[in-house]
């Protein structure tokens, strides 16, 4: 029963490293100049930045979803369109993140680094996915909250598994709102104090 | 090696190490990052329970039933988050994941117990996270057979004769998931280290287009290989010894086997390490591409290095595939050095393993490298 999680482990891995050298490599190509002199607005950049790799994430959880129902025998008992509207928030602060992460460093070597081990193993061990949460320490449970994967193994299992509803994911949906504003917001506010 | 040769190398090597750890930011994620991660990860993994949720359905209310949610709790691995007689609370509790486990004793427990005729009680798992409910499981029913034994020989009915079983666990007494999980830790976040550093080397000289300018210099393409991996290696052997000896101090982890065993067995690691990135390296076109394949190495090299899941109990084809994996044989070294205390005598197929690997894979990037730099 590992794959609903798995799906969700390889989907914050996927997101912050689509974007986490999108930006970095405009500025070690120079090009960050020459999107600087367009009229674009910051804000237009960061959603350009965010659509296509929105579109490759959707089709990825899809794939992902597919193999696991088909080659794994997963059971989906949940509701589809739930799953895809908190996976489409989960990817806007998963890009996000990745984003910030990327205009913040200016370097593909330290964006990389950074974006690793800020989404890597977080996802891995302290989602919940691998390692039951509550028997971690108190102080390490509270760091959880912080990693988004968390919320996203919840929804993953509930829905593929437990087959539960909007009524029990709820808490979950609203931690991922704000994620999604969160991770938008840092990458909009690193990316104007450059260009300004 | 000539003395010119040595000469070029080591400036070049020079020029590595300054430009690896002249940003402060990127000194903070080679060395200090490591040591947070092993601290955090350190503390989560555990596949030890404590304090499970556990939902209490009592129909019976006596105080034999009591004894029994009792007998639970005194363990510490059941924290009772809630009771209730109406099961329709308990699936809620489950479906919510407020309660992991749920016990439901029936109406007329008490009474069967004293009856002689037996009772039965109910215990209702989440299964989505298998790990942890397979381990409640087992302490589950372990306390409900230990309760049955006591009743029975309270009543004198305890069958004579039979057979006892007495389960040790050796290596690990306490079987703590933590004592067997650090040292794999060290192992992860060193290869973690080795390919993030080596994987984008060679292809960031020619984003840059510094690479034309190494090409005109006179190093040959071993001599500028030899002098991307020393720094690294030298970096990594740094952060190894580092994050072992926080492994040790901190979380107590006994090394009983020799720690020179250990040292080689990490070099032969690193280097391997050094060569699968200087082999991404040289075969990515620009930066993103390493990232991308050096993540499709990274994350089957971990799920299937016998990290989290035995490789035993893997497809038999998948754990052929785990013969080709240095992460794998590097794990089962240091697990048996630190835990069992063994050395190369019982571990040579695995160090053996780990210096082909490295040596195939450093031939590769050998093969690869005169033509990355279009010579």
């Amino acid at each position: 029963m590992i794959v609903p999680g798995l799906v969700a482990v390889i989907m914050s891995i996927l997101a912050a490293m689509l974007t986490a050298l999108t930006i970095a490599r405009e500025w070690e190509r120079g090009t960050m100049e020459q999107l600087a002199a367009t009229p674009v607005h910051r804000l237009e950049v960061v959603i350009g930045k965010l659509i296509p790799y929105i579109g490759i994430g959707l089709f990825d959880v899809v794939v992902t979803t597919v193999v696991g129902l088909v080659v794994f025998q997963v059971p989906f008992r949940g509701n589809v369109v739930l799953l895809g509207v908190l996976t489409l928030l989960f990817l806007i602060g998963a890009l996000g993140l990745g984003i910030f992460i990327s205009a913040a460093l200016k370097s593909q070597l330290l964006a990389t680094q950074v974006a690793l081990m800020a989404t890597f193993l977080p996802a891995l061990l302290l989602s919940g996915f691998m390692f039951s949460i509550a028997s971690m320490p108190k102080a390490l449970q509270l760091v959880t909250y912080f990693v988004p994967a968390r919320y996203y193994v919840t929804v993953t299992k509930g829905i593929f598994l437990k087959g539960v509803g909007a009524s029990v994911l709820w808490v979950d949906g609203v931690a991922m709102v704000i994620f999604a504003f969160v991770g938008l917001s840092l990458a909009i506010l690193a990316f104007k104090k450059e260009i300004a | 090696m000539s003395g010119a040769s040595l000469l070029r190398v080591r400036e070049m090597v020079k020029k590595e190490l300054r430009q690896l750890l002249r940003d402060p930011r990127t000194r903070a994620v080679i060395f200090v990052a490591p040591i947070i991660q092993l601290l955090l990860f350190g503390y989560a993994m555990n596949t030890d329970i404590r304090n499970t949720a556990t939902f209490i359905v009592d129909h019976d209310q006596t105080s034999a039933s009591r004894r029994l949610i009792d007998a639970f709790r005194a363990t510490g691995y059941f924290d009772i988050v809630g009771r209730s007689d109406r099961p329709r609370d308990l699936v809620r509790a489950l479906d919510k994941g407020d309660a992991m486990i749920g016990l439901e004793i029936p109406r007329g427990y008490s009474q069967s117990l004293t009856s002689g005729t037996g009772a039965s009680v109910q215990i209702v798992i989440d299964g989505t996270e298998s790990n942890s409910a397979t381990v409640a499981q087992g302490y589950a029913q372990r306390i409900v057979q230990g309760l049955a034994i006591e009743y029975a020989a309270a009543a004198g009915r305890l069958p004579d004769g039979g057979i006892d079983l007495r389960t040790r666990a050796w290596y690990n007494p306490n079987l703590e998931s933590r004592v067997y999980n650090v040292p794999a830790v060290v192992g992860v976040l060193i290869l973690l280290m080795c390919l993030l550093l080596t994987a984008l080397a060679v292809v960031r000289e020619r984003e840059f287009g510094t690479l034309d300018q190494l090409m005109v210099s006179p190093l040959t393409p071993s001599e500028l290989m030899l002098s991307k991996t020393l720094p690294v290696a030298l970096i990594a052997l740094i952060d190894l010894v580092l994050i072992s000896v926080i492994a040790v101090v901190w979380f107590d982890i006994p090394i009983r086997g020799s720690p020179p065993a250990l040292l080689l067995a990490a070099l032969l690691y690193i280097l391997a390490g050094l060569s699968i990135g200087l082999l991404i390296s040289t075969v990515s076109k620009t930066q993103q591409e390493a990232f991308m394949s050096m993540f499709l190495f990274l994350q089957p090299a971990i799920i299937l290095s016998g990290f989290f899941y035995p490789i035993s109990s893997m497809p038999r084809v998948f754990q052929w595939i785990t013969i080709l994996n240095p992460v794998r044989h590097f794990l089962e070294i240091v697990r048996a050095i630190f835990l069992k205390g063994e050395g190369i005598a019982a571990l040579w197929p695995q160090y053996v393993a780990l210096a082909l690997i490295a040596a195939v894979v450093m031939r590769l990037a050998v093969v690869r490298f005169p033509r990355t730099m279009g010579m």
